[in-house]
């Protein structure tokens, strides 16, 4: 799958030199780039294009996604369908990465598991940057009062620990035998993920726009006349990302991790569910006896999450001119 | 005299000196800009100089409407800047444009050549139709001495003084009747500030520009200046044109600088005295009293603490200087504007 993107976007321009043009191409090169003046994301689509870093992960993100979307384009075996008789039966021919201690198919299961751990992680990460990042700007542009409270509530969520707000949030909308289905199970952890990590990314992008805002090109900008909204879209949140960037492909990794705690816990997504958190939570007991049972699903989990932390680093280059 | 443009008058700029965290207790101002009076006329240049600290950026910003003064006024064309609001205001800003001193942080890293100097125009937007912007971002490279197909460059691909030529063309893209320039060529090489003057001048005579050139640096602000304004502490104290300052000086302080500026002549340097003022420059949040210069001046006597001087011309002189024992004194300056 990752092939033929990468083939039909990388070869060209290596292809480019054989062809016996030897001065035309420069120049018909150039006056094309004249016409069109590029902008920011422009010249960052541009750059992307040519990495092959960003080809590499887009397509192991992309084989994740359709992983989640359609897991019967990769498996027909029914992932909570288990036999006693193969209990931990060791990778083969008929079961490609063996069989766990219930007798369950664990490539079927991997398969099935990306959609939970892919879901809750990405769109946790995302409510986390857009919830943060929002109020983080908000809180450092506007200084004052504003920031004054919007810090303190920051501060107040801060100071919850993790693992024992997200258990009181979970019991109380998701008790023990409750019957909801998977969706509203992932809506509800995506949302106490978001409620409790989102001061993180508030402090950081707060911290970038206190450092930035007091920079000439802002007062330049001011000076020339220009609004709030463009001195923020234009000129803060352009300079602020990268450090929120960062620390957001890092927070998939970990929330793919804190859902599996939150399942191993009994207040997330339950058993007929499956999760790669959920399945390296229970093949963690078994860890020297069969070590498969953990190998598949955590490589599953550590090419997932590397994939994420190289496309935001290179699309964190991409987004510096000078890093170009 | 051709007509008045900016009127500035009694503009006074204190920040407040606050302590305490939640109940907080003013304890004294810092007095940056302390009634300061001066008039721009249609196309001239009018320098302002003093050392660092004296209120010269401050009064940049404060006649850029970037922050409000604490009490004064200043009149463009009529028209008070500090009461205008929202579009009137953008109007206004149109017409005052500033260059700033540092062109390493005064350029948006992120943006393209083209969008920086295209800017303007996106924020004023009637200035020009959408389809004639690359256009005329493209003349304005040209105007500035820069290569209009780098359009899709950044700024850290730009020298300093190719950066501060991109600065210009921004102020110059509205095509404003004043352009602050705070310091534009302070942060230059020698070499590249007399280029980057260069231009302004340049600019001055195609487009009948008006500047306030701040500086430093009293032998760029000659080369430049008609009309010049010297500043301590927050006040001005000496203005006149060009040759009333820089042959004909009254004021101690304005004498003092300009013996430190050397002269290339080695003949003429042989009878040159350097005054060298003693002590540091006293704290703007606790001025001396009567004149600000007193502490440093080799002339103050009694009156000098007791009685401000006013900026007027006393007899035997024939330009303003604020200061009691106001004289002539022979003082050789650096010729090369003449």
């Amino acid at each position: 799958m990752s092939d033929p993107t990468m083939g039909s976007m990388v070869t060209p321009p290596a292809e480019q030199p054989t062809v016996p043009a030897t001065t035309v191409a420069p120049d018909a090169g150039t006056p094309r780039r004249k016409e069109k003046p590029r902008g920011l994301l422009g010249d960052a689509w541009y750059d992307l294009r040519r990495k092959p870093l960003f080809w590499i992960s887009t397509a192991f993100i992309l084989l994740f996604v359709l992983m989640a979307a359609f897991p019967s384009l990769f498996t027909s075996v029914d992932p909570s369908h288990g036999e006693l008789s193969r209990s931990r039966v060791e990778p083969s021919a008929n079961g490609w990465f063996g069989y766990d201690v219930q007798g369950r198919d664990v490539y079927a299961r991997v398969i099935h598991g990306a959609e939970a751990s892919i879901v809750v992680a990405v769109l946790a990460t995302i409510g986390t940057v857009l919830l943060g990042g929002t109020i983080g700007m908000l809180a450092g542009y506007r200084g004052g009062w504003v920031d004054a409270i919007l810090s303190r509530v920051a501060d107040v969520f801060f100071g919850i620990p993790f693992v024992l707000g997200a258990i009181v949030i979970l019991f109380a909308l998701n008790p023990p035998g409750s019957t909801r289905d998977k969706y509203s199970i992932m809506g509800i952890v995506v949302a106490s993920l978001v409620i409790l990590t989102w001061p993180v990314s508030m402090r950081i992008m707060r911290s970038a726009v206190l450092s930035t805002k007091e920079a000439d090109y802002i007062v330049a900008a001011r000076a020339m006349g220009a609004g709030p909204g463009r001195i923020i879209l234009k000129h803060l949140l352009p300079n602020c990302l990268a450090p929120v960037l960062v620390y957001s492909t890092i927070l998939i990794g970990s929330f793919i991790g804190a859902e599996a705690t939150l399942s191993f816990l009994g207040v997330g997504l339950k058993s007929p569910v499956v999760s790669w958190g959920i399945m390296i939570n229970e093949a963690q007991q078994f860890i020297r006896v069969s070590p498969f049972l953990l190998l598949f699903p955590a490589g599953f989990l550590v090419v997932a999450v590397l994939s994420f932390v190289m496309l935001g680093e290179t699309v964190r280059e991409a987004l510096d001119p000078k890093l170009r | 005299m051709t007509e008045k443009i900016l009127e500035v008058r009694d503009l006074v700029k204190h920040y407040p000196v606050t302590r305490g965290v939640v109940f907080k207790k003013t304890i004294g101002h810092v007095k940056a800009v302390d009634g300061v009076s001066l008039d721009l006329h249609r196309g001239e240049t009018l320098g302002v100089v003093g050392e660092s600290g004296c209120g010269k950026s401050t009064l940049a910003r404060v006649l850029m409407n970037l922050e409000k003064p604490s009490a004064g006024w200043v009149n463009y064309r009529g028209q008070d800047i500090y009461a205008q609001r929202g579009a009137d205001l953008r109007r206004l800003r149109r017409q005052i444009q500033l260059v700033m001193q540092d062109p390493y942080t005064s350029l948006n890293p992120r943006m393209t050549v083209g969008d920086l100097i295209g800017e303007p125009f996106e924020i004023h937007s009637d200035v020009a139709p959408k389809g004639s912007r690359r256009q005329k971002v493209q003349e304005l490279l040209e105007v500035v001495g820069l290569n209009p197909e780098h359009i899709n460059r950044y700024p850290h691909q730009f020298s300093g003084g190719q950066r501060q030529r991109i600065g210009i063309a921004r102020a110059l893209a509205l095509r404003p009747e004043i352009i602050v320039c705070d310091e534009p060529v302070s942060a230059l090489d020698v070499s590249i500030q007399a280029q980057v003057m260069n231009l302004l001048e340049k600019l001055q005579n195609e487009f009948g520009l008006a500047y306030i050139f701040i500086a430093h640096d009293l032998s760029v602000v000659r080369h430049l200046s008609d009309r010049v304004a010297v500043m301590y502490l927050g006040k001005i104290v000496e203005t006149g044109t060009e040759e009333e300052i820089y042959e004909r000086p009254t004021h101690p302080y304005t004498q003092a600088l300009l013996s430190a500026v050397p002269v290339p002549d080695p003949t003429s340097r042989e009878n040159k005295t350097i005054i060298r003022l003693t002590g540091d420059v006293p704290s703007p949040a606790n001025p001396p009293s009567g004149c600000r210069f007193r502490t440093r001046c080799w002339k103050a006597q009694e009156i000098c603490a007791t009685e401000p001087p006013a900026l007027v011309t006393r007899p035997g002189s024939d330009h303003p200087s604020a200061c009691h024992f106001a004289e002539k004194r022979e003082i050789v300056a650096t010729h090369e504007a003449a």
